[in-house]
């Protein structure tokens, strides 16, 4: 069986969730490696965690020399990786990064590239065959990469992640970098500060506020508490100073798909609908019944979040007892 | 300086938007527009253009069928100086990197008299939406990618660009020549103005083929891509659900005995 890599998502070390999902997909394809680029010393601590979601082999390759430089470094390493140990796939995260390092990794390889899968199959030999969300969640489509090595990109929650022993081999890579790849410089850097709930893109729940919160979201954090859920916002309520950007879902913010979406206050214009569409429940409160959100929820309240909200999370903490 | 700003000719996003029956978007049969999120990489250009003066040149770069043409003219409304349309039945179904290997050869070749110093993008295409082109771009041209700008800000050569980050707001440098993107956050696209659509038609517009870049018809097109769409389907519509009208707090408790009966408390 051939090897399929796997680039781990974390931050300084700290594994995240959606690298279990890629190698949870990827042991559909072949054997899992990971490739951890980061700190060296972090090493031992990404190996224990991803052996347990399968991987077969770990590639560390330190980032001392390639740190503080955007995507080029890491689109090299990687291109460099792919040659030693030809695999049958790559699997990245579909973050922002991730997706840059697939366009550039594509040119380099001369291979097709897939972004934002859902999900990943094996399907006829092997090859894998990805599903994606498109059209603003309007159409699913089916592809697959028909020259040199299939280069995909996954979304958050494409897959339950799957424990399996893997033997988690550990192999040093160390890269040739070019001065090219080293153009642009990260000048600054500040750590998105902890919000203490779980990642927007991640998240198993995400309870949204819009217009209709009037910019008080107090209810929508306090529900997302009860529910142990992310806090998320539309376009509107970013644009009115409310929210910050990283909060905003939709077209041009961040595209989820919990297995709940709580939409409160937002009418689902086709830009928001684009981000949650494919939301595997869907609730909505909202004032107006007319609200084209209300033709997407499984379960819907007209009447105003700023009573219904406190009256449900009081509820729901009443319950869970 | 000389900037070239890509624009994306897409179908509308509010209109009922289809594929072809060889899985390719159609991009004929929907009215099309100017990508929505490509205005924003204009503005930018025309403010770059602004602060630095009046020898720089804002060249607005389209690839794509006939009808795509509206969209170079938009740019050029809006303030670009020139346009350039590259126009080949063979294009037809290309792949985001066959499109990126159309777009290098096209901003070479705008390029060669006076070399390009910023080619600028926007955050994603409103249909296919990958947001890797310019990446792909920046590899071709060998150049720096200093991408997803909330805000961007130059001295000489110098790009200096503030981004959100995946997790960390970032303050992005490198040195010209570079490719630039930018997002909905980097400030309000302008509307063209009368005496802007008036001005437009007088300037010069450009249309090139394939062979005016030099690339074989066999390099792009749909046989030609990396990538294949096997299939395509309209996702089935959601079933109606329940909706219940709040009246004396009758919405919180249907709403918590929803999510209950859902496992989701």
């Amino acid at each position: 069986m051939s090897e399929v890599l796997v680039v781990v998502d974390h931050v300084d070390g700290a594994v995240k969730k959606p690298t279990y999902e890629l190698l949870t997909i990827a042991k559909r394809l072949g054997e899992p490696s990971a490739v951890y680029i980061g700190p060296a010393d972090k090493a031992s601590e990404v190996t224990d965690k991803v052996k347990k979601y399968g991987a077969e082999k770990v590639y560390v390759v330190d980032d001392a020399q390639l740190k503080g430089y955007l995507v080029a470094p890491k689109a090299e390493a990687l291109a460099q990786l792919v040659e030693k140990a030809s695999p049958a796939a790559i699997l990245i995260p579909s973050s922002a990064e991730g997706k840059e390092i697939g366009g550039r990794l594509s040119i380099k390889l001369q291979s097709g590239l897939i972004t934002d899968a859902v999900d990943v199959q094996p399907g006829d030999g092997g090859a894998p065959v990805t599903t994606q969300s498109v059209f603003a969640g309007n159409f699913t489509v089916q592809a697959k990469v028909t020259q040199g090595t299939p280069i995909i990109t996954v979304k958050p929650n494409s897959a339950a992640p799957e424990e399996s022993e893997g033997a988690g081999a550990v192999e040093e890579f160390t890269p040739t970098i070019s001065d090219t790849a080293k153009t642009a410089q990260i000048v600054a850097a500040q750590p998105r500060q902890a919000t203490g709930r779980p990642e927007l893109t991640e998240a198993a729940i995400v309870v949204s506020g819009g217009r209709g919160t009037g910019g008080n979201f107090e209810p929508i954090e306090a529900l997302a508490d009860a529910l142990g859920a992310a806090v998320g916002a539309s376009r509107a309520a970013v644009d009115s100073g409310w929210m910050p950007h990283t909060f905003q879902v939709g077209q041009t913010g961040k595209t989820v798909s919990p297995q709940l979406y709580v939409a409160n206050g937002i009418s689902g214009a086709i830009q928001h609908r684009a981000g949650m569409q494919t939301s595997k429940t869907i609730v909505a409160v909202n004032k107006d019944e007319e609200a084209p959100m209300f033709e997407l929820v499984d379960f819907g309240v007209v009447g105003d979040l700023h009573t219904v909200l406190p009256a449900a999370t009081e509820e729901i903490n009443k319950r869970k007892g | 300086m000389n900037i070239v700003v890509c624009v994306k000719y897409v179908p509308d996003a509010t209109a009922d938007r289809q594929f072809e029956s060889d899985n390719t978007v159609d991009r004929v049969g929907v009215d099309g527009l100017l990508s929505e999120l490509d205005e924003y990489g204009v503005e930018q250009s025309l403010q770059i253009k602004e602060k630095a003066g009046d020898d720089t040149t804002v060249t607005a770069l389209c690839v794509g069928p006939e009808k795509a043409l509206d969209a170079v003219r938009k740019a050029l409304q809006m303030g670009a100086d020139k346009g350039v349309h590259v126009i080949d039945d063979a294009i037809a179904g290309s792949d985001a990197a066959a499109t990126s290997l159309v777009l290098a050869k096209a901003i070479e070749k705008i390029g060669a008299e006076t070399p390009v110093d910023l080619v600028v993008g926007g955050l994603a295409s409103t249909d296919a939406g990958m947001s890797v082109v310019p990446a792909m771009l920046a590899e071709r041209l060998g150049l720096p990618q200093v991408t997803l700008a909330s805000v961007v800000e130059f001295q000489g050569d110098q790009v200096r660009i503030k981004r959100d980050g995946d997790t960390a707001t970032e303050v992005i440098g490198g040195t010209m020549p570079l490719v630039l993107s930018v997002t909905d956050q980097s400030g309000e696209a302008r509307y063209p103005s009368f005496k802007g659509i008036m001005a437009a038609k007088k300037k010069p517009l450009e249309t090139w083929s394939l062979s005016d870049l030099g690339v074989e018809a066999d390099q792009v097109g749909l046989a030609a891509a990396w990538t294949e769409v096997v299939d395509t389907a309209a996702r089935p519509p959601r079933t109606a659900g329940e909706i219940v009208k709040d009246e004396d707090g009758s919405g919180a408790t249907a709403l918590a005995e929803f999510l209950a009966s859902k496992k989701f408390i």
